[in-house]
């Protein structure tokens, strides 16, 4: 109970500057909305916005939770390519140089003009959403895989061999482990950029989830809800975020932290 | 006083292979990107010995530990290593303690030496009750559930040597395992390796820079040079009666250092 009490009391001074700033902002909004007298349809002020989120909330999470859906499907199979990818180009050297370019080359192509062409080729249902997510949360994934894999210095593999260990044990206990720490910093960049993707692939054709709801009522001016729509969104990738960190946390806890090091130095 | 009995054997007389030997290098050779850095070096450790090699850097010590070890396979000659003479089939069967610690900073003390066992498929109880069993001659018995960071160099380094011998080879090699340390840690692990290696019955091979490591330590010092790497003398060494204390100073122990650094410095001259 203290322990718990302990850390919310840490999470208070870690965050309230950025909630002090925040709730400033929000202040600000609401008063310029009120004394300049700009239109609701225009801007409407936070308070309208909560009114509107506590009003549609079945709606709106009705929807989050398709996009939520799609979202963690696109992240799953992100996953499993980029680990694949990311292990074979480490592997092999003809795979990186086969491969590794082409990867790289195509995240020039701007994902969202290839959200049409998917909506022709597979359609408007789920699977176009899917692809779109995984099209934007692969690229970090490999590329920090391959950064953390490749991060092993030669002594230490050395050292696994003359101790008899196989290629697989040596990828199992010292490579993986040694790229963690990489993997998870790309893992926290493709969570905040699944949102985006899922949201794209809605905006182009679909018939649920909060990009589609946002592309519906943003002409028939309903722009309190398009930016209730924001803030859930918001919310589901903080949420995301949030998560990836506490796998982080735990699957590094015995990693050695900055903290532990500075306990050192005045040892 | 001690006494010693000294008697070198200078440039290709290295003729020893008796069959008490359990590390054999004959007619070693190896060539780098087709540049010769070591040329037929001939070395036996028999069981129960220690030797240190010592020589100038870049003569190619390592290489050699790397090419015994079985990491790299010999140009010319044949290396036998407890009668295994292919290079591949050496690797899990030569203890090989490299320069650095290289001791995994997710892993606690205890983990990290369980290691090679660990490799070899033996059970975690198993491994873990040895690791106990040895942590009290390495004196980390009371950090075996630490992380490395937590530890200092000297500790560090014990930690790598206890997870090096836990395999129970008959064939152990040493890369500098002191280089890092500052002069009294360095000091006070010597005298511990010399009190845990005395009564073994491994093979042990050295490499050093320093030549008072090589003498206090060693059975017999074995000299090397450079372009190519070569071996060029070998001194015997032992200080028969002699404790660690008076060593530095008892005029036997002057004489060999003497002796060696001439050796050294003739070499690194005439090349």
């Amino acid at each position: 109970m203290r322990l718990i009490h302990n850390y919310m009391w840490q999470a208070v001074k870690n965050w309230y500057p950025a909630i002090l700033t925040f709730a400033v902002l929000i202040v600000v909004w609401e008063l310029c909305v009120w004394f300049l007298e700009i239109q609701r349809w225009l801007l409407p002020p936070p308070t309208i916005i909560f009114q509107e989120l506590i009003d549609s909330i079945g709606l709106l999470t009705r929807h989050a939770g398709i996009t939520v859906v799609e979202i963690i499907m696109g992240f799953a199979v992100s996953l499993m390519i980029g680990v694949a990818l990311a292990s074979g180009i480490v592997w092999s050297r003809a795979m990186e140089r086969s491969v590794y370019p082409i990867i790289i080359a195509s995240q020039t192509i701007p994902i969202f003009t290839l959200a049409p062409l998917l909506i022709i080729w597979v359609g408007t249902d789920i699977m176009s959403k899917v692809i779109v997510v995984v099209l934007f949360t692969f690229f970090p994934l490999v590329v920090s895989l391959v950064t953390g894999l490749r991060s092993v210095d030669s002594e230490s593999v050395d050292m696994f061999r003359t101790l008899g260990a196989t290629n697989a044990q040596i990828f199992r206990k010292l490579m993986i482990p040694t790229a963690l720490p990489n993997f998870f910093a790309g893992m926290k960049v493709a969570a905040v950029v699944s949102v985006i993707g899922a949201v794209i692939g809605e905006w182009v054709g679909a018939s649920g989830g909060l990009g589609w709801l946002m592309k519906l009522s943003g002409p028939q001016f309903q722009t309190a809800r398009v930016f209730a729509a924001i803030v859930v969104l918001s919310v589901v990738a903080i949420t995301l975020f949030a998560v990836i960190v506490a796998i982080e946390k735990w699957s590094l806890r015995k990693y050695p932290s900055t903290l532990n090091q500075a306990k050192n130095l005045g040892e | 006083m001690s006494s010693c009995s000294q008697k070198l054997v200078l440039d290709n007389g290295v003729t020893s292979l008796d069959d008490g030997a359990l590390l054999t290098v004959s007619g070693v050779g190896f060539d780098y990107q087709s540049i010769p850095v070591l040329d037929n070096v001939d070395l036996s450790v028999n069981r129960g010995e220690f030797v240190a090699l010592v020589g100038p850097s870049g003569c190619g010590k390592s290489t050699l530990l790397n090419l015994i070890s079985g990491l790299l396979p010999p140009s010319t000659g044949s290396i036998s290593a407890n009668g295994i003479v292919d290079s591949p089939g050496r690797l899990g069967n030569v203890s090989y303690m490299q320069q650095r610690d290289l001791l995994l900073p997710w892993r606690t003390i205890s983990e990290n030496c369980q290691l090679g066992l660990e490799l070899r498929n033996i059970s975690a109880d198993t491994s873990k009750a040895l690791v106990q069993e040895l942590a009290k001659s390495f004196g980390l018995s009371d950090v075996l559930e630490y992380m490395p960071s937590q530890l200092s160099g000297g500790m560090r380094q014990r930690a790598a040597l206890m997870r090096t011998v836990l395999p129970d080879n008959h064939v152990l090699l040493l890369d500098e395992p002191f280089g890092a340390l500052d002069a009294i840690t360095r000091n006070v692990l010597q005298k511990w390796l010399l009190s845990v290696l005395t009564r073994t019955d491994k093979a042990v091979l050295l490499v050093t820079h320093d030549v008072e490591e090589a003498i206090l330590l060693a059975d017999r010092v074995v000299i090397m040079a450079s372009d190519p790497g070569r071996i060029v003398a070998e001194v015997d060494v032992r200080l028969v009666g002699s404790n660690i204390e008076s060593s530095f100073t008892s005029p036997a122990f002057v004489e060999l250092r003497k002796n060696i650094l001439a050796l050294l410095e003739r070499r690194g001259v005439s090349s």
